[in-house]
């Protein structure tokens, strides 16, 4: 029984967030900051796979995310509805409902890709120089994107709200808080299945000491590739399902502060610690939201908040460790190390 | 590209390249000692700018106060350098003492300090909008521009003087690195971190030197900045201080020269780029040759390849 509860736990939060969305319980604000939640999570538990558990220094997550955001909502627009871009739409917006979450792995898949324009260099290159080339990565991206003109460039493209209205016009289902829901289940439980094999033995030993993990027989290049590519893959996934989200994406939501943001969360919760990434993704955005009256005086409050907790507690909130580490009650509740 | 059209790019890239330099040796600096990428250091420009537009704007007698006795222009603008660069190296250093020693007493991870200083930065920028308020503020000229041509090429005093003072920053800093005793400590810090305290060299007031250094070199470059471009709004320094950054790690951050070079660089690559290809690919290409390099030499210009030992 054990094995499952953790499964159990998160399908009966999945039903009970659609449930109350579908019935009207929740209004569409609140959806929108569920579903924000969800994306963040992604973002955050899938940057602290190379960030934390790898021990890198990762700061171009959003270039990522865009890739993900363009190719994903791309191909959905080009499918499922008319324009003036690709002509008639090419499979009746029906479809979309089988057709949406594979699109969405073919826009991670195409994030991965590009992710490998930081992992061939991150087998030379380490610490604040491979920073570098991650915060380079995310303006080239975010500069070609501006630069191709047929998908709006620097104008931004829209277009997706239609195919998620077409989905829901067929079933009336909250179809984008079932998908998030269901890819938020998906990204931890990757990244949780990652770090606990084998493979992910591997990553934890190359950010410990990389040439003594390779003497010690890891794959040093096939790990690094697997994590650079899992991470911005997922990140891919997250933007894929934020550009559907607003229905509009713009390369200027895709700049250096939205990696900053992927960052805080990681560093927050603590690094190498995927409960807390999770816990912190949630809280900066519920902090966010909250913090909205204060309009103006926000960014300075939320980072001041945060540079405070960095000064009481330096190792981020939950540090290492897991919640079932913090509270050991809940080891109860879940094989071995179930975070999140 | 003709000759003349080469030359005056040459100047504008070197003018450009100059404001990269001055920002990037402050972050090489205090990565030198600390190992710090100190991403608020952009944000210290832009205070920089915005103080030696108050300094500036105060002496000029625009609030009303007059001070009880007169200045010449040329008084106001060597004024209005000393002060700035005096107030923002000590923000600088109230930055240092508020929110990095702490961390550094506590031995928290590097990573953590590096987002705290990022914190840092967002609250500069963030608390300058919120209480100025998002109109921008037009710097005052303090410098009569006088135009100059020669053999078709055209440049101003102003371009001339961000040029000479950059250079001269350098070489001083150059002076000071390699032949003061302040510039020995802080080579020996970064040599080796834990024999320093133990030949008596006083680590924190090294620290706070660099800072109040590498700050004021931020102002310098926020005034020379705010004189050739005179458009002040608290995020000119986020993106100024990205690149110079990149520019400091493609020079080999951690070394002067490498600041110095990696700046001018970046100015180069910008300026040729926008002219022979469309404007809006500049950050594109720059971006590209800036990773080529750094893929290429992965530990930059002038930096020395980290031994690692088992």
């Amino acid at each position: 029984m054990k094995r499952y509860t953790g499964y159990l736990l998160s399908l009966l939060i999945f039903l009970l967030l659609i449930g109350l969305s579908w019935a009207g319980w929740l209004d569409s604000y609140t959806q929108l900051v569920f579903m924000f939640m969800g994306v963040n999570i992604i973002l955050s538990t899938s940057l602290n796979l190379v960030n934390g558990y790898m021990g890198e220094f990762s700061c171009g997550h959003a270039g990522f995310m865009a890739v993900g955001a363009y190719v994903t909502s791309l191909l959905t627009v080009w499918f499922f509805t008319p324009g003036s871009i690709f002509g008639p739409n090419l499979l009746s917006p029906q479809w979309a409902l089988i057709l949406f979450p594979f699109l969405l792995l073919i826009g991670g898949l195409a994030a991965a890709l590009a992710g490998l324009m930081v992992a061939i260099p991150s087998f030379r290159t380490r610490g604040d120089y491979l920073a570098i080339i991650t915060l380079a990565a995310n303006y080239i991206i975010k500069s070609a994107i501006e630069n191709i003109q047929i998908i709006g460039g620097a104008r931004g493209f829209m277009g997706m709200k239609r195919v998620i209205n077409g989905m829901e016009n067929f079933l009336n289902l909250p179809w984008m808080m079932i998908w998030i829901g269901f890819f938020v289940f998906f990204s931890i439980l990757m990244i949780h299945r990652l770090v606990t094999s084998t493979y992910g033995k591997g990553i934890l030993a190359i950010r410990e000491d990389e040439i003594a993990a390779e003497i010690m027989g890891v794959n040093t290049r096939k790990t690094k590739m697997i994590a650079f590519m899992l991470s911005s893959g997922l990140a891919g996934i997250a933007g894929g399902l934020f550009a559907h989200i607003l229905g509009y994406i713009n390369p200027g939501s895709f700049t250096i502060m939205k990696s900053t943001e992927a960052l805080v969360m990681v560093y927050l919760g603590g690094m190498g610690s995927l409960s807390g990434s999770v816990l912190s993704a949630i809280l900066l955005t519920l902090m966010l939201e909250l913090l909205r009256p204060l309009q103006v005086f926000k960014w300075v409050v939320v980072p001041l908040i945060l540079f405070l907790l960095m000064l009481f507690r330096p190792e981020g909130l939950l540090g290492h460790r897991e919640l079932t580490d913090v509270f050991p009650s809940l080891r109860r509740f879940f094989r071995n190390n179930e975070g999140g | 590209m003709n000759s003349t059209l080469f030359l005056q790019n040459l100047i504008n890239a070197l003018q450009w390249g100059s404001f990269y330099a001055l920002i990037a040796l402050g972050y090489s600096m205090v990565y030198g000692v600390l190992l710090l990428i100190n991403f608020a250091h952009g944000d210290i420009f832009m205070v920089g700018a915005y103080i030696g537009f108050f300094v500036a704007t105060f002496l000029l007698g625009q609030y009303g106060s007059h001070l009880p006795w007169d200045l010449s222009p040329a008084s106001i603008l060597i004024l209005t350098f000393i002060v700035t660069m005096a107030v923002t190296a000590g923000v600088g250093v109230l930055i240092e003492r508020v929110a990095y020693r702490p961390l550094r007493r506590k031995g928290a991870n590097r990573l953590y300090i590096v987002i705290t200083a990022l914190m840092i930065g967002l609250i500069l920028e963030n608390g300058n909008l919120a209480i100025l308020g998002a109109s921008r503020k037009n710097f005052p000229e303090l410098i009569p521009k006088e135009i100059y041509h020669l053999a078709g090429i055209t440049f101003t005093n102003l371009k001339v003087l961000v040029i000479i003072i950059t250079f001269l920053v350098f070489f001083f800093l150059q002076f000071v690195v390699r032949k003061t005793k302040w510039g020995m400590a802080m080579r020996a810090i970064s040599y080796d971190r834990m024999a320093v305290p133990l030949m008596g060299i006083p680590v924190d007031t090294i620290i706070v030197i660099t800072f109040a250094l590498g700050s004021s070199l931020a102002a310098l470059a926020g005034i020379l900045f705010a004189l050739s471009y005179p458009v002040l709004e608290p995020y000119m320094g986020a993106l100024i201080g990205w690149k110079a950054f990149i520019a400091a790690v493609v020079g080999g951050i951690g070394d002067i020269r490498g600041a110095f070079v990696g700046g001018i660089l970046l100015g180069f690559i910008e300026i040729f780029s926008a002219t022979i290809f469309p404007s809006t690919y500049r950050d594109l290409i720059a971006f590209g040759i800036l990773m080529l390099i750094l893929t290429l030499r992965p530990n930059g210009i002038y930096g020395t390849a980290q031994r690692t030992k088992v």
